[in-house]
């Protein structure tokens, strides 16, 4: 088992044009081991944030702790062997000739001996089946594959905690769902996963807890279900939750009892009032 | 219904990269779209999807080069032989990076681009530009900076840049996929606007959005058009789409999930109200 480390943010501040501060007092604690969502809409500050838990971007006001210490001191990468960060776009992170030599750049650079590196380069090409496209130059490959690279490139880091900044944009259900159950695994590993997406259904699937930002502050956190239920947050932050969600409410208003956030779960806990019923 | 485009065992490969054999990306592809018709196409990413779409304005094959076999034509004309520029009149095409196409510092110059190069009368251009940020909800951003606007607003004024050249068909690729929510539903809001006057091909992986939209549904595989039809019967097919590497509206994995373990096919519900009913009737039987 991984242990991840406790990340705190606390009240940072942060502005990328001196007018319009990206932050304003975010506050945030990641707990080890969590698997958690960070939602709300474009600008509202979900990436700003992530970058500053592992040092890409420093707060202007503002703490950031890891496991209690504070991190202004630490350069980035050092942070970067316990923070792995998958940037949006793929382009921004991709710089090698081949996909095999991206893959083991990062381990290389952390001083790993050689045959550690090439186990974990063949491992990350056989887990993300990039096997096929190992000496091709990342820049000829597709976009949904450049995104598979860099986020195979982070993985053989092995950090203890990923942040994912909407990894699945442009990937589609098939490619989407299948890295997802790879971070799934990683998190049962005890890895600590931070997940920024517009997609519900994937909070609703892979979260346990949510953190919801507007204007570059938290305005509100829970379980997935806690942020669903919550109509006012919704509507302030644009969120919409996924159809099973609103299905099942209605299914609740008209008396029923029945409950869960997926397809699977709803699937399930409708299946067992229908036998007994029939029963 | 007359076919505004006319897709006729389109095969394509792009020009061959050195060491790698021309692979074709499109594969006998037919496919009609008829006046006033909104298609939904749907496919796993490397389907070919996008190069189907630059193929109905003939930037496919003749800025891009490559193999092409079988015929596109638009509005009766043969997308190989007329220029790129004509075509365009006919069809637009809206991508899902606006940014990429923007090249004017304020909305109103963007929209105007296009028919500025048509060499157009200052009053049409006027009128024109008006008329398309109307049409996207745009009306009061004209002075304003592409570069300043939300997601959901850049993706609108690059609808209205394609409206402004008045096209009959629309083509949009994945118009949504970088969107937040927000977003999303502006851009969709402005689809069912334009859908009475329009012929809309939306190219998307959002089948959501297409169960809501289409009158019809295609499904891309490998450069192979491998479903078609009813949205109500493409997505009925959870199974299949799911092979394909796309996700089925949830309402619809339900019904296939109670159905499934049930052993009987006792649901049959596409949307949440129709859901509602079925699953109430059922619980008190």
């Amino acid at each position: 088992m991984i242990l991840a480390p406790r990340l705190e943010a606390i009240d940072l501040w942060f502005a990328y044009e001196a007018e319009r501060p990206a932050l304003r007092g975010a506050d945030l604690v990641v707990e080890p081991g969590e698997f958690l969502a960070l939602v709300g809409q474009n600008g509202s500050g979900k990436s700003t944030l992530a970058k500053h838990l592992n040092g890409l971007l420093r707060p202007v006001g503002g703490r950031v702790r890891l496991n209690g210490e504070d991190i202004s001191g630490v350069a980035t990468g050092q942070l970067a062997r316990q923070v792995g960060y998958v940037f949006q776009n793929p382009d921004h992170q991709l710089f090698s000739p081949s996909v095999e030599q991206e893959l083991g750049l990062g381990p290389r650079y952390f001083g790993l001996p050689a045959a550690e590196v090439e186990e974990r380069v063949q491992r990350g090409l056989e887990r993300f089946g990039l096997r096929s496209i190992a000496q091709r130059g990342p820049g000829t490959l597709s976009f949904g594959l450049r995104r598979i690279v860099s986020i195979a490139a982070v993985a053989t880091l092995q950090p203890p905690v990923f942040i994912l900044d909407e990894p699945t944009t442009g990937l589609d259900w098939g490619s989407a769902s299948h890295l997802m159950d790879h971070f799934a695994e990683l998190h049962a590993q005890g890895h600590s996963v931070i997940l920024i997406t517009h997609d519900m259904r994937l909070v609703a699937r892979y979260a346990s807890r949510v953190v919801v930002l507007s204007e570059g502050r938290v305005v509100g956190r829970g379980s997935p279900q806690e942020v669903f239920r919550h109509r006012e947050l919704l509507q302030a932050a644009r969120l919409q939750p996924p159809r099973i969600v609103e299905l099942v409410e209605r299914l609740v208003i008209s008396g029923m009892e029945i409950e869960g956030l997926t397809v699977e779960a709803a699937c399930r806990s409708f299946l067992t009032r229908y036998r007994l019923k029939h029963g | 219904m007359t076919s505004l485009v006319e897709v006729r065992d389109l095969w394509y490969a792009y020009p061959a990269l050195p060491g790698v054999g021309a692979q074709w990306v499109l594969r006998g592809v037919s496919l009609q779209l008829r006046a006033g018709e909104v298609v939904g196409l749907l496919g796993a990413s490397g389907a070919g999807k996008s190069t189907l779409a630059l193929a109905l304005n003939g930037s496919v094959p003749q800025s891009t080069g490559g193999q092409v076999r079988g015929e596109v034509l638009i509005e009766g004309l043969d997308s190989k032989r007329r220029p790129v520029a004509e075509l365009a009149m006919r069809v637009g095409i809206v991508f899902q990076d606006p940014e990429v196409q923007f090249l004017q510092t304020t909305v109103e110059a963007e929209v105007a681009f296009g028919p500025e190069n048509l060499g157009l009368p200052v009053s049409e251009i006027e009128q024109r530009v008006t008329w398309a940020l109307g049409a996207v909800g745009l009306g009061e951003f004209r002075s304003r900076a592409p570069a300043h606007l939300s997601g959901g607003e850049k993706q609108r004024v690059a609808i209205a840049a394609i409206l402004a050249m008045r096209p009959r068909i629309l083509v949009l690729d994945e118009p949504t996929a970088s969107l937040d929510p927000r977003g999303k539903l502006e851009v969709l809001e402005v689809i069912r606007a334009l859908r009475p006057d329009h012929t809309i091909l939306l190219i998307t992986q959002e089948s959501e959005a297409v169960a809501e939209l289409a009158d019809r549904v295609l499904v891309l595989d490998h450069g192979q058009i491998v479903m078609e039809g009813d949205p109500n019967r493409v997505f009925g097919e959870v199974e299949r789409l799911a092979r394909l590497g796309l996700r089925p509206p949830e309402i619809r994995e339900l019904a296939h999930c109670l159905n499934r373990e049930l052993g009987v096919p006792a649901f049959d519900f596409s949307d949440v109200e129709q859901a509602v009913e079925a699953l109430g009737q059922a619980a008190v039987a």
